[in-house]
């Protein structure tokens, strides 16, 4: 990129990777698709409303999301002290008590802080419960879908940390670079406790620095395992970051701990500290590349079979764009959610949801109740994406680790429940009574003496929930399902067919 | 369904074919298997008693808490036990002495376990721990379930040996796992278990609503890939095989669980997950390794009550499921493990209870196992921090069990080499 002809037949590449649709092409479908990438879907009368506005205003509003009013979040919506570390009188009456071995009094110690452990535990799963509500009602999908991969990205679990408030904090930074600066991000998060503490830099030396933090930046946030880089820069990327630790809520540089002698990364050398080290690591071109394939992955197509020369053009042409960009994600993201081949054929309904997608999905476009968050936090453990419980540093796998005999049973049960509030016998608590309104997805067809036909309703919904060719089969078993009932439409028969629908190996896609 | 080695070829015999009659095409995990059928001679190999397949099995019993190893195998010959334990040490009178290792015994309420040791079905190892133990509940269990202590966020040692010998093809139902959540032991990156706390939950709710929805959602979810317009080799294809799938599974597991055990099982947690497993293996599953679990060992107050009931769980259900296995002729092929993330500290603590610790017992059990006491019991006076030192790593315990039982290579799963403990017969 250092001559002005290698720039234009760059661009020119990029231009043609990402030519975008025409804007005649943006119809239905590809709303609908819009709606559910770029957010967790929608109702019919948004998908409507989209194809009124065409595709630049749609993506506009999607990507541009701070002009739309959204609930703020205010620093105490959640106790930051409960798993504050103990004051020094605290800590004194402790030795005293282990030195003296007062039983008693370090039973009672203990007692106290496992009242607090519990109590954070509690938080930890109101915050679920709250995070789950804010994806499911924000007027900002993206900035909500944005977190989540972040949150899957930059992947740290409370199990580990055992910090509700850090994790609290942690989104709340995912939150706020959705669609802003990925480097700033990165400079963000190491500096986030949750993410010092999950890997274990808080304590890192330079006497004996750890090299969880340096390795994992690497091989999983920003470059790829073993790409571009070798072990010995891991090394020295742990001593540039020793010192990064925290104090209660709060980063705090640590000058006694951090190395401030002579590394060599990359093959440069310098007294680099952690903040030289991500700038290097965000120069390198392989860097750019790895999040746009993430990024792709997560919005056009996850590839079980590896992405073919297309989709390599593709994430090479979103790659040098966000390189063009220093790493703004809004105009890398426009240009994708314009791009023609975000709405090739092959990329819709491509995708296996994730379990959100698929609760959070339901019921935006759908819109049933939510009858009980406890119940549905709990379907998300069940399907394998606790939120703030990723299993690993490596996030979730994602794709066809999603599916399996028992999870794809959780998934049309739990379907079934937000359509109907049953629950199965054996569960805690007992069925509820749903006051689904069914009837308003049929709102804008068209009735004969107030009467639905029975063929258009059947084909709405299905298209609807599925895509604009569901296969015949199913429209024929519809069809009996509904004649086998008398054949009128009215709301029973509709959350009944809606019940089918999404016990549909096909709804599994979006 | 593999096909790197005898112990996982799948034998289907005309009666598994029929039960799934029902299907319009046969699920994958047969599918993928008839390759056994083809040939005689492989048949011959694998099952050498007609009708009777000869896969080997294996069923973990988690045992979550930390249970207490020190009042389970009981050094009643140490006085330093009763010195480190005044009040909830077990009389010596009353602990139920192994005949052939002195000075030691077992729990009084672990009739079951010494019904097993007397029968030669129970191998006791003592000292079984890991180097630099871990005493949070969370992190010790996760380094015993990936079985790698430096990084214990990977996946899990079982998830890799079905990963390992499966060259990356899922094996649809061959990790069962009883309870709420899939054990991060059973995860791996391609294998994931199935895990169901009832078989009733194991089914689509919906046909509780309405009898007229059971027909089409059978249609629905029993098409297979062989409906109009399922394309191979696409997420729908994968997603229409995985329906029929779950469908037969469901069935089968349904059906089973009903049918009466041939013993009675004791009416706890356990013995009802054991009972499970039993009526599972009966109906020929082509499942290899079941999970159960039973909670309740964190007994840091009140411990002699609780943990009595605990082992008194422990020994009658698993005492039942072993006569279970006798009786349906399955129990030369199904190995049982039982382990715990951790033992407890040496001293009691001020509430009759005990805090966290370190090594403790594991028990394998059934015909295969090597019987009798195994290893040194952990001195009670060479303590690390008022813990016991381990000195049997359990990855050995597993090294032994995926080398010498499922007879495959320990050293890609457990990302190291370990000396397999000695713990099976030397014909296994």
């Amino acid at each position: 990129m250092s001559t002005a002809a290698s720039k234009s037949t760059a661009a020119l590449q990029t231009t043609a990777a990402l030519k975008p649709l025409k804007p005649a092409d943006f119809g239905h479908w590809q709303a609908h698709h819009l709606l559910r990438r770029a957010g967790f879907g929608g109702s019919p009368e948004q998908v409507r409303l989209l194809v009124e506005w065409g595709l630049d205003r749609s993506v506009d509003h999607l990507i541009n999301f701070g002009a739309v009013p959204a609930e703020a979040i205010k620093a105490d919506d959640f106790r930051s002290d409960i798993m504050r570390a103990p004051t020094p009188e605290e800590r004194l009456a402790f030795r005293q008590a282990q030195q003296a071995q007062d039983e008693v009094t370090l039973e009672r110690l203990q007692r106290l802080r496992q009242e607090r452990e519990q109590q954070d535990r509690r938080q930890m799963r109101s915050m679920q419960q709250w995070w789950l509500k804010r994806m499911i009602e924000t007027p900002r999908p993206l900035e909500e879908k944005m977190t989540l991969f972040y949150h899957g990205h930059f992947a740290t679990g409370y199990r580990t940390i055992e910090n509700s408030y850090h994790m609290f904090l942690q989104n709340q930074t995912l939150r706020r670079f959705a669609v802003g600066n990925f480097a700033d991000l990165c400079f963000q998060i190491i500096r986030d406790p949750a993410m010092l503490a999950y890997l274990d830099n808080n304590e890192s030396h330079r006497q004996q620095p750890n090299e969880n933090l340096a390795r994992e930046l690497m091989e999983l946030f920003t470059l790829g395992e073993g790409n571009t880089y070798t072990e010995s820069d891991i090394k020295e990327g742990a001593r540039a970051l020793t010192g990064y630790s925290f104090d209660g809520n709060e980063f705090l540089f640590r000058k006694d701990f951090h190395d401030e002698g002579q590394k060599q990364i990359f093959g440069k050398r310098g007294t680099f500290n952690g903040d030289d080290f991500v700038k290097m690591i965000l120069g390198r071109t392989t860097c750019s590349e790895f999040m746009s394939l993430k990024l792709y992955r997560f919005f056009v197509n996850d590839l079980p079979e590896g992405p073919g020369s297309e989709a390599r053009t593709v994430i090479l042409g979103l790659a040098q764009l966000m390189r063009q960009q220093k790493y703004n994600m809004a105009p890398v993201l426009a240009t994708l959610f314009r791009s023609a081949h975000f709405y090739d054929e092959s990329n819709m309904a491509s995708q296996i949801k994730s379990p959100v997608q698929l609760v959070v999905e339901a019921v935006r476009s759908l819109r049933t109740p939510i009858l009980d968050l406890n119940i549905l936090v709990d379907a998300l453990d069940l399907m394998g994406q606790s939120i703030f419980y990723p299993p690993s540093v490596k996030g979730w796998d994602g794709g066809r680790s999603w599916i399996n005999t028992s999870t794809l049973f959780v998934r049309q049960n739990l379907l079934t429940h937000l359509l109907t509030g049953r629950l199965p016998s054996g569960v805690g608590g007992s069925s509820m009574r749903s006051s689904y309104d069914a009837m308003h997805l049929l709102g804008h067809l068209d009735r004969n003496d107030g009467e639905y036909d029975l063929d258009e309703a059947v084909n709405f919904l299905l298209k609807s929930c599925l895509g604009p060719r569901p296969l015949e089969a199913r429209r024929q078993s519809l069809l009996e399902f509904a004649k086998s009932n008398g054949g009128r439409v009215n709301s029973e028969l509709v959350i009944g067919m809606l019940c089918l629908i999404t016990a549909m190996p096909e709804y599994q896609l979006c | 369904m593999c096909q790197d080695h005898a112990y996982t070829r799948r034998v289907f015999l005309q009666k598994g074919l029929t039960m799934v009659s029902a299907a319009t095409t046969v699920p994958y995990f047969i599918q993928a298997s008839a390759y056994g059928l083809t040939n005689p001679f492989d048949t011959m190999l694998t099952s050498s008693i007609a009708g009777k397949p000869q896969e080997r099995i294996l069923v973990v019993v988690q045992l979550g808490g930390g249970n207490d190893g020190l009042n389970t195998v009981i050094p009643f010959g140490d006085d330093d036990y009763y010195r480190a334990r005044p009040n909830i040490g077990i009389p010596a009178n009353n602990v139920l002495r192994f005949g052939d290792a002195d000075g030691l015994g077992l729990h009084p309420n672990l009739a079951g376990f010494k019904e097993l040791h007397d029968n030669g079905l129970l191998s006791t190892v003592q000292g079984v721990g890991y180097p630099n133990p871990n005493r949070s509940h969370f992190t010790s269990m996760d380094i015993w379930h990936t079985a790698d202590p430096r990084q214990p966020s990977g996946n899990g040692w079982i998830g890799r040996y079905f990963d390992n010998t499966c060259n990356g093809t899922p094996e649809p139902n061959a990790a069962i796992a009883i309870g709420r959540e899939a054990p991060k032991a059973m995860i791996g990156q391609i294998n994931k278990p199935v895990s169901f706390e009832t078989a009733d939950l194991f089914r689509w709710i919906g046909k509780d609503l309405h009898e007229s929805l059971d027909k089409p959602y059978e249609e629905i979810n029993r098409g297979g890939d062989e409906i109009e317009g399922v394309k191979d080799g696409t997420q729908l294809e994968f997603l229409t095989r995985t329906a029929l799938n779950a469908q037969i599974a469901s069935d089968q597991i349904r059906a089973a669980v009903r049918i009466r055990p041939l013993v009675e099982y004791p009416r706890n947690p356990l013995g009802q997950q054991l009972q499970m497993v039993a009526a599972m293996i009966r109906a020929e599953l082509p499942t290899r390794v079941y999970y159960v679990s039973m909670g309740g060992f964190d007994t840091h107050a009140g411990q002699p009550g609780a943990h009595a009931n605990l082992m008194t769980q422990l020994g009658s259900a698993i005492l039942a499921f072993t006569k279970d296995l006798k009786a349906q002729g399955n129990d030369g092929r199904v190995l049982t493990m039982t382990f715990s993330e951790f033992g407890r500290r040496v001293k009691q603590n001020a509430s009759q209870g005990t805090d966290h610790g370190t090594a403790a017992p594991m028990f394998l059990v059934g015909p295969m196992v090597r019987p009798g006491v195994l290893g040194y019991h952990p001195s009670l006076t060479d303590l690390d921090q008022g813990d016991l030192k381990f000195s049997v790593d359990f990855r050995s315990v597993y090294a032994a069990v995926l080398e010498s039982w499922l007879k495959t290579d320990s050293r890609p799963v457990l990302k190291g080499a370990f000396k397999p403990a000695l713990l099976f017969n030397k014909n296994v």
